[in-house]
This record gives structure tokens, C-alpha cells and sequence, in this order.
């Protein structure tokens, strides 16, 4: 063979090569891209059918482009809310800076806008109610979760009570929990609203058996070769649970932090309609009560919101449990 | 005082079952001396886990009770270091951080930081795996796990080493170069080793005595045998010493003629092809609460 021959027969393989790579990259495309928009196409055009046929009394159940309206409407709404509350702040900057000019010991006050809270301050009051009632049930989840899974009396203490309430519905709480905060929680300059802690604690209440749950069993299957490992070692009772328990009971401690969080997001939109937080949920109540012909829009709107974000939440688990898992191998989804 | 470093004495172990307790051992009388290696052998479930977990102080025995250096061992502790059959690493741990566990629960007061690194080091240079002490042991072949197994024991400065079948689920090619490196470590460092083994050949190699239990229920020693081969050995002198064959000879018929297995009596396996090892019996200290049924809740 000679030179131009084999360079030849390079070139062509290389033509082959990123060919077959160019098949594989387009299947891949296909199966992660065009799969899931079908999907979503066809639930579209079904949902567009059915809206057409159902008239309820305040009109035409909405379908995608009507939601669609409405979602630009809300976006519309927030920037106008925005600019009012600019120009809110800087009609008082200047006179503020007027009355200095006049006499510079003048006592001068900025007044916070109070206009009507738009869309995306009900997402952002949600999403920081579902953390809150989250991050409480997970610091009490995680430990008890620990003690019952090490110690069976423990467990045989407490188990009973966690199953009598882990069934318990939300709404069942929320009462009990009004009335709770409304007489333990009373200070001139509250941090708190109180229908935010109502509706967090509500939140913590519902989405701790799931950890609590996951956190024992992960605890009680340790490896018994490790528990030996751990008693030839004579380590002591904190090294223990850092070294051994918690690091083998992490997978399951996630599984139950992910079902928690999704049980926090789906308690959280029941509790802020009872409780009146003015998140999501408030939002839907409150267009549900209105009842104008853009209501069901809108609130289809938050249904779609809620799924995201859940969603999104989700994701957002699903990568901390990657970054803290120690089995890179491990599949997780 | 040296023939009796480690010395059980009439020990025998009752399990407690739904019905009668099992009565898995019986007067086990046994002497080692400082620097030994003791293999025991037996058919599968006879008893020789429960023997070792017992020295370990993982299990009590009911009667009887085992003496290490004239002190009675009523519970586990890092002078009876175990090496167990599936390594019982931590899996997130790197392999330089398991040996690390170990020798800063038993160091932690009489080294410094810098000479308990280098005793890491020096210990898993041991067993020739100084060039992962990084990776994960899932990410280590089994060989190489159990390696670090055997270094994070021999790290402990136990005064008994006890393996539980350490090789037995390795190929027979990383089992014999495992052997080699075991031997030339308790040459040089003069360790007492109990071993259980199930390979005639393993326990033949290594050992300077073999003992030999018979079948349970209620199993206890049958025949020890000494091994009188000159050290170092080498295998593949040993294959042709009409001595080493004498003595698997003499474990051959005791474990295949006088207390054949009667699980196992219709298979005729030969020695060296001993299956391997039954699916072991978990340990029944400290049952665990398991509401698996709820584990999806
Ligand atoms: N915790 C336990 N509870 C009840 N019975 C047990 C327990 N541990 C062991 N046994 C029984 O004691 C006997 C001896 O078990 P052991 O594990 O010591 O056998 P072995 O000789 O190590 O077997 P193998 O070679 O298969 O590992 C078996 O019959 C087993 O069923
Ligand atoms: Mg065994």
C-alpha cells in the first residue's frame, strides 16, 4: 500500500466514524426530544377538544391558547404592579430629597409600597412556606428517623404514633394548627404572618412521616458486617452514626426527603386556601371566589405552575442526592 | 504460659429458635500459642463462624468462655481483629480512609497524626495496594478489597488475627497469590491467626495446625492435625513434598470419610474443587425493627 492509499482509506474512515456518531447523536435527539414534545402535542390537542365541549357558568372551560392569554396577562399585570411601585419609590425619593434640601435635619421616612401582591410574589411566598415547613420537619424527621432505626425500643415506642398520624389529611390539621399559633404566637412586631406559619407548620405536620419512615428503614438495614466492623472497632456512639448509620442510610433518607417535599407541595396549596397565605393557593381560592370569565384561565394557569415548580423541586432533590450520594454508580431517578 | 495465648475452654453455644434452642457448639477445647496459625475446617454449618465470632466476641458463648493472655473476652475489641469473608468495607469510604477508621479507634491516644499516616501507608504498602488508596472500593477488584481488608486488621497490631473464609470468594489464581503475601506477612510480623477455610489445600499451606470439627448440631473438634513443614513454603515445592500430601491426605479422609457432610454425601466433589460457601446464617444479636411494608410510604 502506499501513502495516498492509506491516507484515503482514513479519511474515509473517519467519514464513516462521525456518521455513525451523527445516527447515534440524531436516535439520542429523538428519543430525549421529539418522544416527550409528541407526548405533549397530543395532550394538547385532546385538552383543546374537551375544553371546547364543556361550558360551565362561567363560561367556556379554557383551553391551551386561553391559558396561554391568561399567563401573558399575569406576566403583563406583575410589570405593571412593578413600574407603579418605581414610580411609588422615586415620587418619594424626591420629595424626601426636596424636604432635606429645605432643612437637613428634617426626618425623613421611606414608606414600603403596599399595592396588591402580583402573581409571581404568590409563587415566591409558596415557595419559601413549602421551605419552611420542609426544613422544620426535616431536622425533626431526620434524628427520630436515626433513634428508631438504632434503638428497637425506640421504635417500638414511637412507631405507633407515627402510624396513627401519618395518614392524617392536611385539612384535618389545619384547625388545630390556627388555633395553636393564634394563642402561642403573640407579639406586637410579628416576624411571621400567622397564616404563614399556619400553613408551614401544616406543611412540616404532612411531610415528616415520609422521612421519619425512610430514615428508619435505612437505619435498621444497615450492613451487619459494618455493625461488626463497628463493634471490633469499639467506635464510639457519634462516630458510629457519622461513619456508619448515616452514610448507609442516605439513599433511603432522600427517597423519603423527595416524597416529603412533593407531599409539603401538594399540602401547601390545600393549607394556603384555608389559611389564607397569600401564596398559590390564595391565589386560586381568591380567583375561584371572584368567578369572572378569566377565573378558570387563570387558575388553570396556577395548576400548570404548580406542576412545574413541583417538578422542578423535585429535579432540585434529585441533584442534591447525586452531589451527596457516595455510589456514583448508583442509578438514580 | 506461651502454649495457652489464646485458649477456649469448654465452650458450646445455644441459639434461641421458635422451638428448641439449637445447640450449635459443644466442648470446644482448644490451646494456641503466641504466633500460631490455626485453620479450622469443616462441612458448611458445622460451626466454624460461630467458633471465630465467639473469639471475636461478637457472639457469647453459653458455656465455657475463651482467654486471651489470661484475660476472659466477654466482648469485641480491636486486639481480636476480624477479617471478614465479604471484606465489610465501608463502601464510601476510600480505602485509605477505612484503614484510617481503624487505626484512629486504636491509635488515637499513642500516635500522631503524621506517624498514624505513614502507619496507614506502611500497612497497605503490605499488602501491595499502596497505588489506590484513593479509590472507593467499588471501584477495586475483589482481590484488592479483600487486601484491604487483611491491612486494615493487620493495621489494629491485633494480638489474634481472625479470618473468616478471607479468600473464599476469590478465583483460584488471586486466592494463591493472596496466600503467598498472607504467608510472608505473618513470617515476617509473627501474628497468631485463627482461619476458617473450606480449600484443604489453603489450610494445608498456611497453617501449623489444622483442626478439623466435625458436623453439627452440637459439632465440636474431631482431629487436629499438626503441620510439621519447614517455613518459608513454597507451593510449588510443596506439590511434589510427599509430606504436605500426607497431611491432605489425612484432612481429605477425615472431612470425606469419617464425617462426610451428610447434606453432601451424594457429591463427590474433590477437594480442591470445594464448592463455594453456603449462603451464611445473620447473626441473630440485636434483631432489627424492619417496617419495610411502610418503606414506600
Ligand atoms: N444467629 C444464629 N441463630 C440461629 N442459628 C445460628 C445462628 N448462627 C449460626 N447458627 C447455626 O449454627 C450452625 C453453625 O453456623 P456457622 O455459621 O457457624 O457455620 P459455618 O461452619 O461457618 O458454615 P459455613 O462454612 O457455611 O460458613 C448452623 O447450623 C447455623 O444454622
Ligand atoms: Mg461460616
Amino acid at each position: 500500500m502506499n501513502a495516498p492509499k492509506i491516507r484515503s482509506d482514513i479519511s474515509q474512515r473517519l467519514q464513516q466514524l462521525s456518521l455513525a456518531s451523527l445516527l447515534k447523536g440524531l436516535r439520542r435527539t429523538v428519543k430525549n426530544l421529539v418522544l416527550p414534545l409528541t407526548g405533549i402535542v397530543i395532550f394538547l390537542f385532546i385538552w383543546q377538544i374537551a375544553a371546547s365541549s364543556i361550558v360551565t357558568s362561567l363560561g367556556q372551560f379554557p383551553g391551551p391558547s386561553d391559558v396561554w392569554q391568561q399567563s401573558k396577562t399575569l406576566v403583563a399585570e406583575h410589570r405593571q404592579e412593578r413600574q407603579k411601585a418605581d414610580a411609588f419609590y422615586t415620587r418619594q425619593e424626591v420629595r424626601n430629597a426636596k424636604k432635606l434640601a429645605k432643612n437637613p435635619q428634617a426626618d425623613v421616612k421611606v414608606r414600603p409600597y403596599t399595592g396588591k401582591a402580583t402573581y409571581f410574589d404568590q409563587i415566591f411566598t409558596s415557595l419559601y412556606t413549602v421551605m419552611f415547613g420542609f426544613l422544620v420537619a426535616t431536622f425533626i424527621a431526620i434524628p427520630l428517623g436515626i433513634l428508631c432505626g438504632l434503638s428497637e425500643n425506640a421504635y417500638r415506642a414511637i412507631n405507633p404514633i407515627i402510624q396513627t398520624f401519618k395518614p392524617v389529611s392536611p385539612l384535618a390539621w389545619l384547625p388545630l394548627v390556627t388555633m395553636v399559633v393564634s394563642a402561642l404566637y403573640v407579639s406586637d412586631d410579628p416576624m411571621f404572618e400567622k397564616a404563614f406559619l399556619t400553613s408551614g407548620f401544616t406543611v412540616a405536620l404532612c411531610c415528616l412521616w415520609p422521612t421519619v419512615v425512610n430514615t428508619i428503614v435505612g437505619v435498621a438495614s444497615i450492613n451487619r458486617d459494618l455493625i461488626d466492623v463497628s463493634r471490633v472497632l469499639r467506635l464510639s456512639s457519634p462516630v458510629y452514626i457519622k461513619t456508619i448509620v448515616i452514610p448507609s442510610a442516605t439513599p433511603l433518607i432522600f427517597t423519603g426527603l423527595r416524597l416529603s417535599l412533593a407531599t409539603g407541595w401538594m399540602v401547601l396549596i390545600a393549607a394556603e386556601m384555608l389559611a389564607q397565605n397569600p401564596g398559590l393557593g390564595k391565589f386560586i381560592w381568591d380567583e375561584f371566589q371572584n368567578g369572572s370569565s378569566s377565573s378558570l384561565g387563570r387558575i388553570m394557569v396556577a395548576v400548570i405552575t404548580i406542576g412545574i415548580i413541583g417538578f422542578i423541586l423535585d429535579q432540585l432533590m434529585l441533584a442534591l442526592q447525586k452531589r451527596m450520594s457516595w455510589d456514583k454508580q448508583a442509578v438514580l431517578r | 504460659m506461651n502454649k495457652n495465648y489464646l485458649e477456649l475452654s469448654q465452650v458450646g453455644i445455644e441459639f434461641p429458635t421458635d422451638g428448641e434452642p439449637f445447640r450449635a457448639l459443644q466442648n470446644i477445647n482448644l490451646s494456641i500459642q503466641k504466633g500460631e496459625f490455626i485453620s479450622l475446617i469443616g462441612h458448611s454449618g458445622c460451626g466454624k463462624s460461630t467458633v471465630l465470632n465467639i473469639i471475636a466476641g461478637l457472639y457469647r458463648a453459653s458455656e465455657g468462655g475463651v482467654i486471651l493472655e489470661g484475660r476472659e473476652v466477654n466482648e469485641p475489641g480491636p486486639d481480636r481483629a476480624v477479617v471478614f469473608q465479604n471484606h465489610a468495607l465501608l463502601p464510601w469510604l476510600t480505602v485509605y480512609e477505612n484503614v484510617e477508621l481503624a487505626v484512629k479507634s486504636v491509635f488515637k491516644k499513642t500516635k500522631s497524626k503524621a506517624e498514624m499516616r505513614d502507619w496507614i501507608a506502611h500497612n497497605l504498602s503490605l499488602v501491595h495496594m499502596d497505588h489506590a488508596l484513593h479509590k472507593r472500593p467499588g471501584e477495586i477488584s475483589g482481590g484488592m478489597k479483600q487486601r484491604v481488608g487483611i491491612a486494615r486488621c493487620l493495621a489494629m497490631q491485633p494480638k489474634v488475627l481472625l479470618m473468616d473464609e478471607p479468600f473464599g470468594a476469590l478465583d483460584a489464581l488471586t486466592r494463591a497469590h493472596l496466600q503467598d503475601s498472607l504467608m510472608e506477612i505473618q513470617n515476617r510480623l509473627g501474628n497468631t491467626v485463627v482461619m476458617i477455610t473450606h480449600d484443604v489445600d489453603e489450610a494445608v499451606l498456611l497453617s501449623d495446625r489444622i483442626v478439623m470439627m466435625t458436623n453439627g448440631p452440637a459439632a465440636s473438634i474431631g482431629e487436629i492435625l499438626e503441620i510439621d513443614l519447614a517455613r518459608p513454603r513454597d507451593r510449588l515445592a510443596l506439590a511434589e513434598d510427599p509430606a504436605f500430601n500426607a497431611c491432605r491426605q489425612q484432612v481429605l479422609r477425615f472431612l470425606y470419610e469419617k464425617h462426610r457432610n451428610p447434606a453432601a454425601q451424594a457429591a463427590e466433589v474433590p477437594a480442591s474443587e470445594t464448592p463455594p460457601t453456603e449462603p451464611q446464617v445473620a447473626p441473630a444479636s440485636v434483631p432489627k425493627a424492619k417496617p419495610t411494608s411502610s418503606a414506600a410510604a
